[in-house]
């Protein structure tokens, strides 16, 4: 035994005679964790944050949140003399005094457009491979409100060191907020203590991003974790893989190194793309002075929809009664995301009503195709979601590309409409065709390139049968049934009382799961499988068949 | 084919002649009076088509009388006249004509009526200007088009306002002082000399500095920030992912 | 957790086909993959030292030229490349040794409902049952519905604590009113901005853009100690020539809030109040970089494209004795974006 097990074994004796751990470290050291590229995406979001907690706390050291105006007298000359908040003053000191200050600005800077970008990917994961299913319905809730809490947490950080593009993002979410019908106007005057700007405003958004945000991420974050240990991780369907076990590498030593190891790759990709490439470069934005603004002003991505939403929007204005409702601010920025938040975490319900029964737990992804519906639904609220993010940089495309930024506007104005429909359409027809192709391979078998010319003069090309692990994946397809349409009248002639009801729920359930490529029976198998072997030898009988006939003529 | 390429070396044969010769003159000409009249001579040849016989203007392009010297070196001089035809964005492109021929046709159409001259060298001189002061200036009367870093920017049915990397302190100041194309005038009595000096110094330091954060993206701000996160970023991590969970034989 | 805990979980190798690596069977490849995997680690210490040495070493102000990059932070990109490269090292390092030389064959586990017993459900709901009878909760409803009041109430406080986040100074108008106003003032110098000097009206030429401020805009910035005037007072003055000109704001047929051609226009958006200046000088044209809303200054400022519902409000100019241009009045309507109260 070595020293290090030697003294290992006696500090965890000396806390499990204490603490009792040694049952819950048994069981977890041993946990399974099934393997698949697509499975780290949330990894790296929590990755992220890591790095996020950690350079956001050294950047605290300096930063000075406040909005007292003072005389930049650092060492960039191009500001020198220049009036400027000093949470402004701040961040230039930590750019360009604190020696390393800017790669640990521009770290954080880059982890958090990582994190909110990770969660997105994640989230389309999960959605796309249905792991959002029971008994996970409340981990895919705790993700999508983890992902409004990112964009809060970045946009609250994005506007803190009041630079000139910070500073138009904060006008505009004034200019919004003062648009709220009714208190609008109190609304506005108590967040910013009165007029914009004011200098109460991003003290009081400091102690949101350091403190309360961070503390309500860390918290669903740990739960979100706690819950997939608990549940333990879904699996990609394969030879051996059922509903009922998982398979992988145990978490200690292979899982442990792996998603170690991987915390390490996107600390230093960050490290290393923050040294080479510049973000968010305030000095040069200059000061926020309300009276100046830069052309190509845009919030960071995660917030382009929402400005690409305000773009597309028509200047539809209500005045009534002495009274404004400006619709043009209120329909993208207050109805259309909370809108699309609550469809995206309320989606498994959506489909679970379609299903209309207790399918019980669900452990096997399915892959994409084999949920055509949720599958189309799922790119066409990416389609929208997309539409709108060239929307909020329109301009920048435009001036890049040659192109009219207003013609620009108006075509995205019919796609924001037309685009969902049409991915719609053609993701599901896409998912349908590779059902089909599925369902030829094992019926089929697959084509192996070999080309064969039967003495007949015939060619023939072998078939071979799938793989085990292809035949696994297909086979794991589950075919459902769409939700019969109920009798208004039963045969004794009782009214139904629920059939309204049912009929809804059943035309739901019809349009989830009508489309279906269905498997094939056993009996078409093993049909199938014969065939298949004894290709070749039906074919030179049929071949010299053929030619005896042919010479006989 | 071939007769395709014989008629092409004519004429380009004769293009480079007239060239040559243009050039020829325009070098020889010292004093103002025969500078204006050679002037006057490349104006007939390439601009009058358009402009009309005496600079009064046509219906295609604007008259020229008053327009100025330095107008006229700043349209010239970055290639954006003599134009092919009418389009709704007027680009920079490679001058047609030499500094001589530019500074010609300048004295040319200064002789036409008053308008802004050409600044003087003491005019583009910055070395007492105050950069801070310029990026100020710069913030408030140039940004809102040119963009923060003068990498220029969309206006509104496809035009923009162009990048100002290219562009020399003299034609940056012309360019203020003419307003060329949508752009708005900005004159001397409420933009001085000394500011527009402050201006061109910033201007030179946005086309000069050193990126202190790296590589800059062409300075257009979060949208491209937000499209290398997507390509180069996920594309290494998901590389990075693939490499961590593929099977080893 | 689950109703395995005193049972080791049921762990099984995986009936799974299993390729073994080479450096299963090739002993000469384990050593070198464990070769390279120390490699990784040995350069990623000397990485992570170097960026210790750069960071002692470079300048903070220093540059370096990079192709394709152009001239960029020297001390920025050794310490990112350094310090990214190593921390990448010790990460790729640990995943070699995992897929290489940790066990490289699946396992099993076998997963248990998340359902409990049909048992301990019922005995959570009857422990539960009992509590609540022992506490009387239900039996003594004078407690219950005084309790629920008395929790009721409680978020009160919480809402009206919040009522001094906007504390207005002494004598300062209702919000609503100061929404509706500016520090524009009948005679006020319209100045540049910036600079601060005052404008005559040949000052500013035909196509002639000016960005500016009203003269007393410093004093009472320094008086309030914030840019809030700074947020509503901005203008800009265009000059057009006056046959351009189809229409403008003035109240009353024949009246004219121009000074000679020249028009002064609020510079913040009625959209969402981003200041705009990006006027072209043939369209007459001013469009907001923001979202994009655009105003045809030379027909009152009306809105031609985008999300903005309102006009750019003009302001009235006239010239004072001495010929310098000045405000008329205030803006005869708000600037900048809508709000509940106004009409």
């Amino acid at each position: 035994m070595s020293v290090v097990q030697e003294t290992g074994g006696k500090a965890a004796g000396w806390t499990d005679d204490r603490l009792g751990e040694s049952n819950f470290i048994r069981r977890s050291l041993n946990k399974v964790f099934p393997d698949h590229w697509s499975f780290m995406l949330g990894e790296i979001a929590l990755y992220s944050f890591i790095v996020i907690l950690l350079t956001g706390v050294y950047l605290t050291l300096w930063f000075k949140p406040s909005m007292i105006e003072v005389v930049y007298d650092g060492s960039y000359a191009p500001l020198k003399g220049v009036k400027m908040s000093e949470s402004m003053a701040s961040t230039l000191d930590i750019s360009f005094d604190v020696r390393g200050g800017l790669l640990i600005r521009q770290i954080h800077h880059m982890a958090a457009l990582f994190f909110v970008a990770a969660i997105a990917i994640h989230m389309m994961r999960v959605f796309f491979t249905g792991a959002f299913r029971k008994p996970r319905e409340m981990n895919w809730v705790i993700g999508v409100v983890l992902f409004l809490l990112a964009i809060a947490a970045g946009f609250s950080g994005y506007s803190l060191p009041d630079d000139l593009l910070s500073g138009t993002g904060l006008r505009i979410t004034q200019g919004i907020i003062q648009a709220s019908p009714v208190i609008g106007t109190w609304l506005s005057f108590l967040i910013f203590d009165g007029e914009f700007p004011g200098t109460a405003f991003i003290p009081r958004l400091y102690s949101v991003h350091i403190l309360l945000i961070p503390g309500l991420i860390l918290a669903l974050v740990t739960a979100h974790l706690m819950m997939v240990w608990y549940q333990k991780h879904t699996q990609f369907p394969g030879p051996g893989r059922t509903n009922e076990n998982v398979v992988g590498y145990p978490l200690m030593p292979v899982y442990m190194a792996k998603a170690g190891g991987f915390f390490f790759v996107v600390f230093g990709m960050l490290v290393a793309l923050a040294g080479l490439i510049q973000i968010n470069p305030i000095w040069a934005y200059g000061p926020y002075m309300p009276d100046q603004v830069t052309a190509g002003s845009q919030p960071d991505w995660y917030v382009g929809f929402l400005d690409g939403a305000l773009r597309l929007m028509p200047p539809w204005e209500i005045v009534a009664f002495g009274y404004t409702l400006s619709l043009n601010l209120i329909i993208p920025a207050m109805v259309l995301a909370p809108v699309l938040l609550v469809l995206v975490g309320a989606y498994p319900w959506i489909e679970r009503y379609a299903l209309g029964r207790d399918t019980g737990e669900h452990h096997l992804l399915d892959r994409p195709r084999n949920a055509p519906t949720r599958t189309a639904l799922g790119v066409a609220m990416v389609t929208f979601y997309i539409v709108l993010m060239i929307g909020g940089g329109n301009d920048i495309i435009a001036y890049n590309f040659d192109l009219s930024f207003n013609t620009m506007i108006r075509v995205l104005q019919v796609l924001l409409f037309v685009g969902p429909v049409v991915a719609f359409i053609v993701t599901k027809r896409l998912c349908l065709s590779l059902q089909r192709r599925d369902r030829d391979l094992l019926l089929h078998g697959r084509e192996t390139g070999r080309v064969l010319r039967l003495p007949s003069g015939e060619f023939l090309e072998i078939h071979e049968e799938v793989d085990e692990e292809s035949k696994a994946k297909i086979l794991a397809k589950p075919d459902i049934e769409p939700l019969a349409l109920p009798e208004a009248v039963d045969d004794s002639g009782v009214v139904n009382p629920t059939s309204r009801k049912q009929r809804r729920r059943s035309r739901w359930s019809r349009f989830f799961f009508t489309d279906n490529v269905p498997l094939p029976s056993d009996e078409e198998l093993t049909e199938a499988r014969k065939h298949i072997d004894h290709e070749l030898d039906d074919a030179v009988e049929a071949g010299s068949k053929a030619a005896k006939e042919i010479s006989e003529h | 084919m071939l007769l395709l390429l014989g008629a092409l070396a004519i004429v380009g044969t004769i293009y480079a002649l007239v060239n040559t010769s243009t050039a020829a003159r325009a070098a020889g000409s010292v004093q103002s009076e025969t500078a204006v009249e050679e002037g006057r001579a490349l104006y007939l040849e390439g601009c009058a088509s358009c402009h009309g016989l005496n600079a009064e203007g046509t219906s295609v392009a604007p008259s020229l009388i008053g327009a100025g010297a330095a107008s006229v070196h700043f349209q010239v001089a970055t290639g954006r006249m003599p134009l092919a035809a009418p389009t709704i964005q007027v680009e920079r492109k490679e001058p047609s004509y030499s500094e001589p021929q530019i500074t010609a046709l300048a004295a040319y159409i200064a002789t036409l009526g008053p308008g802004p001259a050409i600044p003087t060298a003491e005019q583009l001189d910055t070395t007492n200007a105050d950069l801070a002061v310029g990026g100020e200036l710069f913030r408030t009367n140039c940004a809102q088009c040119h963009n923060f870093a003068g990498s220029g920017a969309a206006l509104t049915e496809g035009k923009y306002a162009p990048s100002l990397m290219d562009a020399t302190p003299q034609e940056v100041y012309e360019a203020m002082l003419t307003g060329p194309q949508n752009m708005p005038v900005f004159g001397d009595g409420t933009l001085p000399v000394g500011e527009k000096q402050d201006i061109l110094k910033y201007v030179g330091h946005l086309q000069t500095q050193t990126q202190p954060g790296g590589a800059s993206l062409g300075s257009f701000g979060p949208v491209t920030e937000g499209a290398m996160i997507f390509t180069l970023g996920f594309g290494l991590l998901a590389g990075a992912a693939v490499w961590i969970g593929a099977k080893l034989r | 957790m689950s109703d395995s805990t005193e049972t080791q979980p049921d762990f099984v190798p995986a009936n799974i086909a299993h390729h073994p690596r080479r450096t299963d069977v090739d002993p000469k490849a384990a050593k070198r993959a464990e070769r390279q995997v120390a490699t990784m680690f040995v350069l990623a210490a000397l990485l992570i030292l170097a960026s210790v040495a750069a960071y002692v070493l470079i300048p903070v102000d220093a540059g370096v030229a990079v192709p394709l990059m152009g001239p960029i932070g020297a001390l920025n990109a050794a310490l990112g490349l350094s310090l990214g490269l190593g921390i990448l090292l010790i990460g790729l390092g640990a995943i070699q040794w995992a897929r290489k030389l940790m066990p490289g064959t699946e396992v099993v586990a076998m997963r248990h409902e998340m359902r409990s017993s049909d048992e301990a459900r019922a005995d959570a709901v009857e422990a539960f049952d009992r509590g609540l009878a022992d506490s009387g909760f239900a039996q003594r409803p004078l407690i219950r519905r005084t309790l629920i009041g008395a929790m009721l109430v409680l978020p009160l406080p919480l809402v009206v604590l919040l009522r001094d986040l906007y504390t207005a100074p002494e004598g300062a108008p209702s919000p609503v009113e100061q929404l509706e106003e500016t520090i524009w003032e009948p005679g006020v110098r319209i100045v540049t901005d910036v600079t601060g000097n005052p404008i005559k009206a040949e000052d500013v030429p035909v196509g002639g853009l000016v960005a500016a401020v009203p003269a007393n805009l410093h004093e009472v910035e320094e008086e309030d100690g914030n840019l809030n005037a700074r947020a509503k007072a901005p203008i800009i003055l265009v000059r057009m020539a006056p046959d351009e000109i189809v229409s403008q704001q003035a109240p009353r047929e024949g009246e004219a809030w121009d000074y000679q051609g020249i028009l002064a226009y609020s510079k913040i958006c009625t959209h969402v109040g981003c200041p705009i200046a990006l006027y072209e000088q043939r369209t007459h044209h001013l469009l907001c970089p923001c979202h994009q809303s655009t105003f045809a200054l030379a027909d009152s400022g009306n809105v031609v494209f985008g999300p903005a519902a309102r006009q750019m409000p003009q302001l009235p100019i006239t010239v004072d004795d001495e010929g310098y241009l000045v405000a008329v009045s205030d803006f005869q309507q708000p600037v900048g974006p809508s709000f509940w109260e106004r009409s």
